[in-house]
């Protein structure tokens, strides 16, 4: 009953999807009222619809039903029941469901939040309507989740064990919050041209969208980052694999978007250019998601996958970034343009912020769509190493650091650059003592290694003395760059302390042996055999020592999981906030185990940081809200 | 030039020399760090110079795998046609195993043994790193329904 159910919703939210599209761009006319109220009866319709389908395969995952395919090929009776839940989206079917649910959520918050004019939000609906029934009917023909197997089986297949973990069960939800937030913006910007309204007015009500896209972004990828880096028992945190870069590109120009609609909705200023943005972010979304999907690239994202899901998505990529663009093209010259701003001014920085992310995410687009193009013309195979994105990346990085904290010290139109100097000396006072404490403290001298802490205290401290201007009783709102600037400094901080000062050893070690690691001696004290609830495990028992004392017992462990017959190892971390002692256990080698151990200096700074940026974009979008409500109860609201 | 049209230069000009100072990085950067994919036939018709990195792909062959002192690994990477043995010092992937596919990356040694300083195995049970089906496909014994 259960797959009856959710098919028969998610045919009913196809249909729904067309409605309200047809009604959304027909009630993008002034004259089209009665459309307007259909399109946000359906985008209701649709999401309860969705949610339904959603909660059917759900209850079937839960429950193991395993006559239906996609539970047997992705789940087994004695997983937990977390793993049951968020297994849902563990694989090709499933994650499809969740992207729509994502959209279908976005769609009932726009019909809701009615922010902008009524034909604004009514075309909007219409363009999410087109998305929705696009992603619909990919999941009914190439992607159903609620295909039946008979006779079903007894057991299921299980679900990938690296993927049974609490920090992965989150990051999806978390990435496509930010994938498909991204799609209200594009949704936006497509109204705006449809509607000629792209003002304002316009920026202020698409901006909370971007805000919340991009905080989700931002978290999925610093947990999707955490959890490469204590799962895959490599000590890394960013490979350049062309999944995560997938992800880094919408984030780079979601953050130019951010900034680039601040100044539109402020002074009017790059209307088009936010726009073009705003297509282009959600394009890159819509790439990633081909790039994931498609199986083109062999990553430890893919799944396997078979080839007319990629020529859907390639097709649907074609269609809504062609059509967005076209319809940019067509509309945006006859968009009115912003005030004129001085050269020293707010609008500069914006501009120049804009620039650069726009360079870094080009940058990465190249890296990442030059194999495959080269393999589509020439069959040959060539991969894109982390040398060139570091090349790349970081000089962009570098001159972006170094104007950050310029930014919010400048006024709009016009601002004082002697004054923002002045303002802004103790940060570079702060910039020099840490570069020279590093200097002098830490021994090979790298200039890269000083240059990027002396930056990265320049852009922390500068945040600093912003919160200092601003004083208490400031609203949330006023820390929000701050707090995200900040953010930037403490990660880059991170990745530079491992990068340049991570320390490794690996060694056979039997019961009884130990070996050094940037000061610490590990002793294997024994390995012993652990039963958990879907897996065995060999867990060794590490005795850390530090100058002759003991200070911790760590027990890295390697499971294997009987169900999908795969090994895992889970590896051990003790964390001082400012630096990790990581271990991981290997293969057994006659009487000893391979252990591999890490010392990563600053590693923790890198989550850190990302959490930091994630709060500073909470606490704008909650600015925002309370002064919106605020504004609506007092009837106060000139423009500016 | 009334202003508006100065600040869209300003803006052009910006973005101009952003993309060009962008795009000059990049190719640069991109002609010194493209590894090339080679299959042990591939390597077998075509020399390629000690310390050239490049990316290996094939199957494990059965029965090569050797555990050295020191944590080095040993082991031979096979498309049917042509093998490459290759050396490993670190912790292998999770889902390594004899008789299943890999990509290595790293360099030739003078001895020609194929020195890996990364070893990526498939990730799950379905899955096959689509470099190395092409390669076993190039050299036939890659059959369409194997592929569990």
């Amino acid at each position: 009953m259960t797959g009856e159910i959710g098919q028969l919703a998610l045919a009913l939210a196809l249909a729904l999807s067309v409605v309200m599209s047809v009604a959304g761009l027909t009630g993008a006319r002034a004259t089209g009222e009665r459309a307007r109220a259909v399109a946000t009866s359906s985008a209701l319709g649709m999401f309860v619809f969705v949610v339904l389908a959603y909660a059917a395969l759900t209850y079937a995952f839960v429950t193991s039903d395993f006559s239906i395919l996609d539970v047997a090929q992705n789940s087994h009776t004695t997983k937990p029941l977390i793993y049951k839940i968020t297994g849902v989206w563990g694989n090709h079917e499933g994650s499809m469901l969740l992207w729509v649910l994502v959209l279908a959520v976005y769609s009932a918050i726009i019909a809701f939040a009615r922010a902008g004019s009524a034909r604004l939000t009514s075309a909007a609906l219409g363009v999410q309507g087109l998305l929705a029934c696009a992603f619909l009917l990919f999941i009914l023909f190439t992607s159903n989740p609620f295909l039946r197997l008979d006779p079903p089986p007894f057991e299921g297949a299980g679900l990938n064990p690296l993927l049974q973990d609490p920090g992965l069960a989150m990051h999806p939800p978390m990435l496509y919050a930010g994938y498909v937030g991204l799609s209200a913006a594009f949704a936006y910007a497509a109204a705006a041209l449809i509607t000629g309204e792209a003002d304002a007015a316009w920026a202020r009500a698409a901006r909370p969208f971007m805000l919340l896209a991009w905080i989700a972004l931002t978290a999925g990828i610093t947990l999707g980052s955490w959890w490469a880096y204590y799962v895959l028992g490599w000590g890394g945190f960013w490979f350049w694999d062309p999944v995560e870069n997938a992800a880094l590109m919408p984030w780079l120009v979601a953050t130019a978007l951010l900034h680039s609609a601040l100044a539109t909705e402020r002074t009017g200023a790059f209307r088009s250019w936010t726009l073009l943005l705003a297509i282009l972010g959600f394009s890159l979304s819509l790439i990633g998601t081909f790039l994931v999907r498609s199986g083109v690239l062999s990553s430890v994202h893919a799944f396997a996958s078979d080839p007319t899901r990629g020529a859907f998505i390639l097709m649907m990529l074609v269609v809504a970034i062609g059509g967005a663009l076209a319809l940019f093209a067509w509309r945006a010259p006859q968009l009115k343009s912003g005030t004129a701003f001085a050269p020293a001014s707010k609008e500069t920085a914006l501009l120049l912020n804009n620039v650069l992310l726009s360079a870094a995410a080009a940058a990465v687009f190249l890296g990442t769509l030059y194999p495959l193009v080269l393999d589509a013309l020439t069959g040959t195979k060539i991969s894109v190493g982390p040398p060139y994105f570091a090349i790349t990346f970081a000089p962009i990085f570098v001159v972006l650091m170094l104007l950050v904290p310029f930014g919010p010290r400048l006024g709009w139109r016009r601002g004082d650059l002697k004054s923002a100097l002045r303002m802004l000396s103790p940060a570079l006072g702060v910039a020099l003592v840490l570069a020279l404490i590093v200097f002098a403290l830490v021994a090979p001298r790298s200039l890269a290694v000083i240059g990027a802490f002396a930056i990265a205290g320049w852009v922390i401290a500068a945040s600093a003395i912003d919160v200092a201007k601003r004083g208490r009783g400031a609203p949330l709102s006023a820390y929000a760059s701050a707090l995200a600037h900040m953010g930037l400094g403490v990660t880059l901080m991170g990745i530079t302390g491992t990068t340049a000062w991570r320390s490794e050893a690996i060694d056979v070690l039997a019961p009884g042996q130990s070996m050094p690691v940037a000061g610490y001696t590990l002793t294997l004290q024994g390995v012993e055999n652990v039963q958990g609830p879907n897996y065995i495990a060999e867990r060794a028992i590490i005795g850390v020592m530090r100058n002759g004392l003991a200070v911790a017992t760590m027990m890295p462990e390697k499971r294997l999981y009987p169900a999908e017959g795969q090994e895992v190892s889970n590896t051990a971390i003790r964390t001082t906030g400012y630096s990790d002692l990581y271990l991981a256990l290997g293969d057994q080698r006659g009487a000893g185990w391979t252990l591999r151990a890490y010392v990563s200096p600053l590693a923790p700074f890198i989550w850190f940081g990302g959490a930091f940026m994630a709060l500073g974009g909470i606490a704008g979008l909650w600015g925002r809200l309370n002064a919106r409500r605020s504004s609506a109860l007092l009837q106060a609201v000139p423009a500016e | 030039m009334n202003p508006r049209k100065r600040r869209r230069l300003y803006f052009a000009a910006a973005l101009v020399i952003a993309g060009a100072g962008g795009a000059a990085l990049a190719v640069s950067a991109l002609r010194d760090n493209v590894l090339y994919f080679y299959s042990p036939s591939d390597l077998a018709a075509k020399h390629v110079p000690p310390g050239v990195a490049f990316r290996v792909g094939g199957l494990v062959e059965k029965g090569s795998v050797i555990h050295a002192p020191h944590a080095e690994i040993r082991f031979i990477v096979t498309d049917g046609k042509a093998a490459l043995p290759v050396s490993f010092r670190g912790v292998l992937p999770d889902l390594f195993r004899e008789g299943q596919g890999v990509v290595a990356s790293g360099a030739l040694t003078s001895h020609g043994v194929f020195d890996a300083s990364e070893v990526l195995a498939k990730h799950d049970e379905r899955y096959m790193p689509p470099e190395v089906v092409d390669a076993l496909k190039r050299s036939g014994r890659w059959k369409e329904g194997e592929k569990q």
